[in-house]
């Protein structure tokens, strides 16, 4: 068992990359054969499109968990993020005091969208830094702030009719290929540069290995944690454009319960929840292990039910092999 | 050593060695507590002494040589067996549960049931107050812990040990964080105990503690019993004398030193720090250190040494106060990165929890310190950190297959010369070390004092804490000795000898 994990601990290469991407390829090559319409175009790109909010969420998530914290609010970050996008797009905000009234341009909509949604990253992020809060509580009570804020803006009525310009960020198609995987091709190779490039990636898995290491080297942990919850809420927000888009409607319950797929693709893609440890290719694969167990779970007409229950031991034997892992590290 | 007049022994360490994967830290140690009797052990940091004691109550299980207890060999599975059978420890850090009542802490894990296999809390609370009224606590037993005063949170543990029938009881500075007062109810806790046939091992820096409260006493140094007697027959400075040792200089030879300009120094700094294991206050601090100096820390346990340097450092920017000047210009130290741009670095004393980030790379952690200045960009320079990587392993001799190794995986002494690395290639013109050598092998060992030698060469100052006194004197120019919250003795080189280190280290109680 020693002997094996140290063989597959090339630097640079984790032997949990292949796991979840041997378990891919297992799972096309099953679904190929016993289904006639997994392995055509229109599936895959189906299930690439699928995938590509939960990708867009659980890149954030990473970098949050790499430092060994947790963002539970992503789900309604994302549905407020999109509110508001819809809100302004449609309706422009009004200020009757000082009887101002602004309208906004398609770009501005999208950019005020993305803008609250990294500030309710950031509330998280002060929550944790400044007050000591654990993440898992901060971020808790972001999934219902930002929820309820959602209810608020919209009345609890979904926003809809955003127009075409806005809708083709869901819909539309551009080289061949579906705007939302464009998008997320752009947001996963941001987490990679970020993580692998750049002095902040580092510090990211610094912090997350060891917290008082990293401090007494001058890392400046409480900034570095307040840009990483910010980028958390920053991606969900723009997993609410294209949800908001090829919906074409903003809807106030947009986004419930995706913490959890979220979590499921950083976990399964062998990020450690202790931080310190993981990879933004490893949570993409997670999230396309998740989207083609998805897909094929309902090519294969398995009861909703049971799809669920085969989801969760997915995510179960994912969390005992980092468990395994981790206790070979020590 | 007259034993055979004394009693048999209840709990005994029959030719105990103990090694932890490098140099034994016992080295065939025997060691009797006899019943009726308070054993007082003494002995420098690492000298073995709680090594030994873990070993007496089922913490460590791999040693050789044999445990026996009550006239018969035992080995114990684990603490909560050597509980059972009667030895409990009373270690320095609280182990009591702060958020359960004193009647829930007294018999945790042993609750008694009322019939309907609930916790018969009448019947738990009578046990309680029994020994509490023995211990002379008048506090309700469903008092919550938290509310207690430390010292009654002690007496609750020993309580706890009480209710195990105890036969032996060992205390490991038990008095660190009570107050004379609090000491003296001890005293008489444990004078009661002792009358009453129990056994107790004690164990503390306070030389006068020993002499008020022990019938015997036991020396240990480097992992061997070097004396041991009635107490009557020892004296402070025979205590010290076994403590310290004999044998001088080890064949390591430090350099000839050229003492520069003034390049650290300190004024009036002073730090509060409040914890559960009782408050480090430091006051009064005043020093310098001079350019290819090597200034030597000295402190028992506790004394605050390790916060001193982290408070120097900019660690406790808000619980912390004074001057600092690096080559007489004063710098505000508020953060690490300030003290890291002002040339201060620091090699911490725990490198597993402090030093090293175990899942990355040796390059990784080699230019961690460095790369925070953020003039430099926003991207890492693979090139550079590659180059700067291998420049060090070089220099420092770093055994490895290749710089991108994770670190948990290289040697302690490797370890170490990686986090050594990371500092020195911030530039510094200060170097603080904190305890370079503890946990490394002999030969990183001198590997380490050689480095020391050729940094002051080059014209750094060192500020160099150790708990190992011949460490301290082969190392330093100068030794200052921190008790009592603050410098206690400022000595040179030629005139510091381990007796006159020894006695203004021991803190007056």
């Amino acid at each position: 068992m020693n002997m094996k994990q140290n063989s597959f601990s090339i630097p640079g290469i984790s032997w949990k990359k292949f796991q979840s991407l041997i378990a891919i390829l297992l799972l096309s090559a099953i679904l190929a054969i016993m289904t006639d319409n997994f392995l055509t175009a229109d599936n895959l790109w189906n299930v690439l499109r699928q995938i590509s909010v939960n990708v867009c969420i659980s890149v954030g998530l990473t970098l949050v968990i790499l430092t060994a914290g947790i963002d539970l609010s992503v789900g309604s970050v994302l549905a407020l993020a999109g509110a508001v996008t819809a809100g302004v797009l449609k309706n422009g905000i009004g200020i009757p005091v000082l009887n101002i009234y602004l309208e906004f341009s398609l770009f501005g909509a999208i950019l005020s969208g993305l803008f609250v949604a990294t500030a309710l990253g950031a509330v998280n992020g002060l929550a944790v830094t400044r007050f000591n809060v654990p993440s898992f509580i901060a971020t808790l009570a972001m999934l219902t702030i930002a929820r309820g804020l959602t209810m608020l803006w919209t009345g609890g009525f979904p926003v809809t009719g955003l127009g075409d310009s806005f809708a083709f960020i869901g819909t539309g198609w551009l080289l061949g290929v579906p705007m939302p995987v464009w998008i997320t091709v752009f947001v996963v190779a941001f987490g990679m540069i970020l993580t692998n490039k750049t002095k902040l990636g580092k510090y990211i898995y610094a912090i997350g290995g060891n917290e008082k290491a990293a401090y007494l080297s001058g890392i400046n942990v409480k900034k570095v944690k307040m840009i990483v919850y910010s980028l958390g809420g920053l991606m969900a927000g723009i997993g609410g454009m294209i949800v908001t888009a090829r919906l074409d409607s903003a809807q106030p319950n947009a986004g419930l319960t995706y913490e959890l797929d979220a979590i499921a693709a950083v976990v399964i893609g062998g990020t450690s929840l202790y931080g310190g440890r993981g990879t933004i290719i490893g949570t993409v694969l997670g999230a396309l292990l998740i989207g083609v167990l998805n897909n094929g779970l309902v090519l294969l007409n398995v009861s909703p039910f049971w799809q669920q229950v085969i989801k969760g031991l997915v995510i179960l034997l994912a969390v005992i092999l980092d468990r395994l892992q981790a206790e070979d590290d020590e | 050593m007259d034993t055979q007049s004394q009693p048999k022994t209840i709990l005994e360490a029959k030719n105990v060695s103990k090694s932890f994967g490098g140099p034994l830290v016992l080295k065939n140690v025997d060691f009797q507590i006899r019943p009726g009797r308070v054993t007082a052990l003494i002995g420098e940091n690492g000298a073995g002494k709680s090594t030994l004691m873990k070993i007496l109550s089922g913490v460590y299980s791999d040693y050789s040589g044999e445990v026996w207890f009550d006239g018969k060999p035992i080995t114990f599975d684990n603490p909560k067996h050597a509980k059972e059978t009667g030895i409990s420890i009373i270690l320095q850090e609280l182990n009591v549960l702060p958020n359960l009542t004193i009647a829930e802490n007294i018999f945790l894990g042993r609750e008694p049931e009322n019939r309907w296999g609930f916790i018969d809390r009448p019947k738990l609370n009578q046990d309680s107050k029994q020994y509490l009224q023995k211990l002379n606590l008048s506090v309700s037993p469903d008092t919550k812990v938290s509310t207690l005063k430390v010292a009654q949170q002690q007496l609750v543990e020993i309580a706890g040990a009480l209710s195990y029938d105890a036969k032996v009881l060992i205390m490991d500075e038990p008095t660190s964080a009570l107050s004379d007062q609090e000491s003296g109810l001890l005293f008489e806790i444990i004078r009661e105990y002792k009358n009453r046939g129990g056994a107790v091992v004690y164990i503390s820096h306070k030389l006068e503690e020993l002499f008020k409260v022990s019938d015997e006493i036991v020396v240990m140094r480097d992992g061997k019993i070097v004396d041991s007697g009635e107490t009557q027959s020892f004296t402070r400075d025979r205590i010290i004398r076994g403590m310290v040792g004999k044998e001088t200089g080890k064949d390591f030879k430090k350099a000839e030193a050229t003492i520069g300009s003034e390049v650290f120094r300190v004024e009036d700094f002073e730090l509060e720090l409040k914890r559960t294991t009782g408050n480090c206050v430091l006051r009064n601090i005043n020093f310098t250190i001079h350019k290819g100096e090597v200034v030597g820390i000295f402190g028992l346990m506790g004394a605050g040494r390790t916060e001193l340097l982290e408070g120097l450092f900019g660690a406790f920017p808000k619980e912390s106060s004074g001057k600092i000047f690096v080559e007489e210009v004063e710098r505000q130290i508020h953060s690490v990165q300030k003290a890291i741009a002002a040339g201060l670095a620091l090699v911490p004393e725990d490198r597993k929890t402090q030093g090293i980030i175990p899942g990355m790379s040796i390059t990784k952690n080699l230019t961690l310190a460095s790369s925070v200045n953020e003039s430099q960009g926003v991207f890492v320079k693979e090139k550079e950190e590659r180059a700067t990587t291998k420049k060090f392993i070089d220099r420092l001799g770093i055994v490895t297959t290749s710089p991108e190794m994770q670190i948990s995986k290289l040697s302690g002494g490797n370890q170490q010369k990686v986090v050594i690395s990371k500092w020195l290639n911030t530039s510094p013109k200060v170097l603080f070390l904190d305890e370079p050598t503890r946990g490394i092998d002999v030969n990183a060992k001198s590997e380490v004092y050689e480095l020391i030698n050729e940094l002051a060469a080059e014209g750094k100052g060192i500020l160099l804490v150790s708990s190992e006194l011949p460490e301290i004197l082969t190392l330093s120019d100068r030794i200052l000795v921190l008790a009592n919250g603050t410098i206690t003795a400022n000595l040179l080189r030629e005139e510091a000898t381990k007796e006159k280190i020894m006695h203004v280290a021991i803190p007056s109680t």
